[in-house]
């Protein structure tokens, strides 16, 4: 088909579903896919109040609104510099594309989210972090410039001194500064596709702090954590910290994945079964192993394997609430928190403890300093009321929610946990940004 | 192994592309007319798959050209897809002879033209592959896209003929059937979710194809079947739905 009629056919509009992978909520909006900056400056012109939708791996309502720019088309390869790792892509390219590409060249990404399957663009608009933040800091840091359209068209290309005000905003601004188009990547040479894995036993939620202590020189750390278990065993963990091995081939193995074929009714989570769960995953974990070799997808993207396994949550769908403490009220903050969860017996059995390194400028990023508590809840009816009472807490202790998982916080608690949302709010609309882009969650908490 | 793709920023054509290029290691010439977009493909691919991969300007319906844009290729291809088609307008095409043209000299006459210069070197060389994609839509007639559906009739036809040309020579040749595709021809149409293919599942199909040196294919397959059952409906009662 020539390409001249195809650019017409393809300036749709056309009415979709539209979810997140909370699948909370169900929303339908029109869709505008481009494949050329041309395409897309002309839906811009066209049309105001847009969103970037990438792969729809962000929890909540960051990339719902009722007209979202589909990214996906926009997925070339550019440019890869082999002696430096530098691939510079289009925001449309998963990391997915990234690793089957450059692993077996012996690259790999710097800093990784715990799923794949994120484009590049959603990757810095969320400038999301991995196991190894403490060291290494979010994905921005490993972009070295991207190239953003504003909203009148103009390509500007962004990094740590060109356009920085724009770079700082972007990079974690979840799409509300314009459109990312391209982007300059530093990979890390690796010389294996596995990870030399220790894997402890933490008894409680003390004992945890303390091994992520002991291991902070480890590059990779995380932590799952029983949100469930009570008194002497409250916050019992499994830490799993790594190193990239120097053997082991450099290919990945073939792993089969599954899927979860259809939507789980939602009474099979409940506190027994998730309580079961956490039991048997805890008795699983040896108390002490050193050094295993781990497949790097085993170890960064263990729910990668399984397709769709949000369905798990049933129709309804799920949040992930995600907070991160100041260092210094961290083991107070969580203490108090985990005895609000396994009080209100409404926890599941994806928890997650990390200690995250030093803050970035970008304002908006989510990581600071301290420790951070992710895990999941079904959408069930008390659940909101609940969080707002976490989110008192975490605002009482200095800490933030982090905006790529969050579809409910008040306007008031992220003014508070983001203290440079005034700098960001200004810089919308010196661009006129606030003309052009914003999510449901950019209109519900006021940015 | 040379892969020559024509139509190559079609979906169909750019799916297929990264497909022969990861699992044969082929070197690719991608052909179109949109120039911009062609060299970003190429370069993706390129760097992807660490092969070859060349855009060429090509336009289907400058007939004259063909020739010289054949010989102009350094090295010949092996394999020839061609992906290039449009779907048109039904409505417009009824009304106005010269986007009917259109639907014909694109989808028809178009392929006819560079396919027979290819033929020729094939031929001649007593080696190659070409793969055509047609339509079910060619099968038979409806009301609301004959004139799309008589341009891939008839070339469903001429492919079956050059495989009987060619079949003595070492040359083969593959019909390609699909059914509902989910692409930028196809955009903004209500298509039933259940019965359309991605781009990437017609790819393998078609290099499922070429491995098995099939004549005919359907794809997804299931559109034989149903393809089986519309065309059995007798003419009488055909002519009275509205399909």
């Amino acid at each position: 088909m020539d390409h001249a009629r195809a650019v017409n056919i393809l300036a749709d509009g056309e009415k979709m579903n539209i979810e997140s992978w909370g699948r909370y909520p169900k929303t339908t909006g029109e869709g505008y896919s481009f494949e050329t900056v041309k395409t897309l400056a002309a839906h811009l012109e066209k049309n105001n109040m847009f969103i970037p939708y990438g792969m729809g791996r962000s929890y909540g309502d960051s990339a719902l609104n009722e007209k979202v720019i589909l990214t996906r088309r926009y997925d070339k390869l550019i440019q890869f510099d082999p002696e430096q790792g530098i691939v510079i892509c289009e925001s449309g390219v998963t990391l997915d594309e990234l690793i089957r590409i450059f692993l077996k060249k012996g690259w790999f990404l710097s800093v990784t989210p715990g799923t794949k399957f994120v484009t590049v663009g959603g990757a810095i608009a969320s400038d999301v972090h991995g196991k190894n933040h403490h060291k290494a800091g979010c994905f921005s840091n490993s972009v070295l410039w991207f190239d953003l359209m504003l909203p009148d068209g103009r390509i500007v290309r962004c990094d740590r001194e060109k356009n920085r005000d724009l770079f700082l905003a972007t990079a974690g601004g979840m799409g509300l500064t314009g459109i990312i188009l391209t982007a300059a990547i530093k990979l890390k040479p690796v010389k294996s596709a596995y990870i030399r894995e220790t894997v402890v036993r933490c008894n409680n939620l003390k004992d945890a702090f303390e091994k992520f202590e002991i291991h902070e020189d480890a590059t990779y750390s995380v932590a799952w954590i029983d949100c469930l278990s009570k008194g002497k065993a409250k916050g019992r963990s499994v830490l799993m910290a790594g190193e990239n091995a120097s053997t082991g081939a450099i290919d990945l193995p073939r792993k089969r994945t599954v899927s979860i074929p259809l939507d789980l009714p939602s009474f099979c989570l409940n506190s027994f079964s998730v309580k079961c769960f956490n039991h048997l995953y805890y008795m699983k974990s040896p108390q002490y192993t050193e050094n295993r070799l781990t497949p790097l997808d085993t170890f960064f993207y263990p729910l990668d394997a399984i397709g769709h396994w949000n369905r798990i949550y049933g129709k309804k769908g799920f949040t992930q609430y995600q907070m991160v403490l100041p260092k210094a009220s961290s083991f107070e903050g969580l203490d108090l928190i985990l005895d609000k969860i396994s009080s209100a017996g409404m926890g599941s059995f994806l928890a997650v403890l990390k200690l995250f390194g030093p803050q970035n400028d970008n304002y908006l990023s989510f990581p600071m300093e301290g420790y951070t508590l992710a895990l999941d809840f079904k959408i069930q009816s008390r659940l909101f009321a609940f969080l707002d009472h976490l989110d008192d807490i975490v605002t009482d202790y200095g800490g933030r929610i982090y905006l790529t998982k969050d579809v409910r916080m008040s306007p008031d608690t992220f003014k508070k946990g983001y203290p440079a949302w005034d700098t960001f709010s200004a810089l919308r609309q010196h661009y006129g940004m606030n003309q052009k882009f914003q999510s449901l969650q950019s209109k519900r908490i006021g940015v | 192994m040379n892969l020559l793709i024509l139509g190559a920023n079609s979906d169909v054509g750019y799916a297929t592309a990264r497909l022969f290029a990861e699992r044969e290691r082929a070197n690719v010439y991608l052909a179109s007319r949109n120039m911009d977009l062609l060299e970003k493909k190429a370069t993706d691919i390129a760097i992807r798959h660490q092969i070859k991969a060349t855009p060429l300007f090509f336009d289907a319906t400058d007939y004259d050209t063909h020739q010289l844009f054949y010989t102009n290729l350094e090295i010949k291809p092996d394999i020839v897809v061609l992906c290039f088609g449009i779907l048109g307008n039904q409505e417009d095409a009824q009304k106005n002879v010269s986007h009917a043209r259109e639907v014909i000299d694109t989808n028809f006459t178009g392929a006819l033209s560079i396919l027979e210069v290819i033929a020729e070197d094939f031929e001649k060389r007593g080696h190659g592959v070409i793969i055509g994609i047609s339509s079910v839509a060619g099968l038979r007639g409806r009301q609301s896209n004959y004139i799309y559906g008589a341009a891939k009739g008839a070339l469903s036809t001429y492919l079956s003929g050059l495989r009987n040309r060619l079949a003595k020579r070492g040359v083969h040749v593959v019909t390609v059937l699909p059914g509902f595709i989910n692409t930028k021809m196809t955009d903004g149409m209500d298509l039933p979710e259940k019965l359309t293919a991605t781009p990437d599942q017609v790819a393998l199909d078609i290099h499922k194809a070429f491995q098995k040196k099939k004549n005919i294919i359907y794809t997804r397959w299931f559109w034989k079947w149903i393809m089986l059952i519309i065309r059995g409906i007798p003419e009488t009662i055909f002519k009275r739905l509205s399909l």
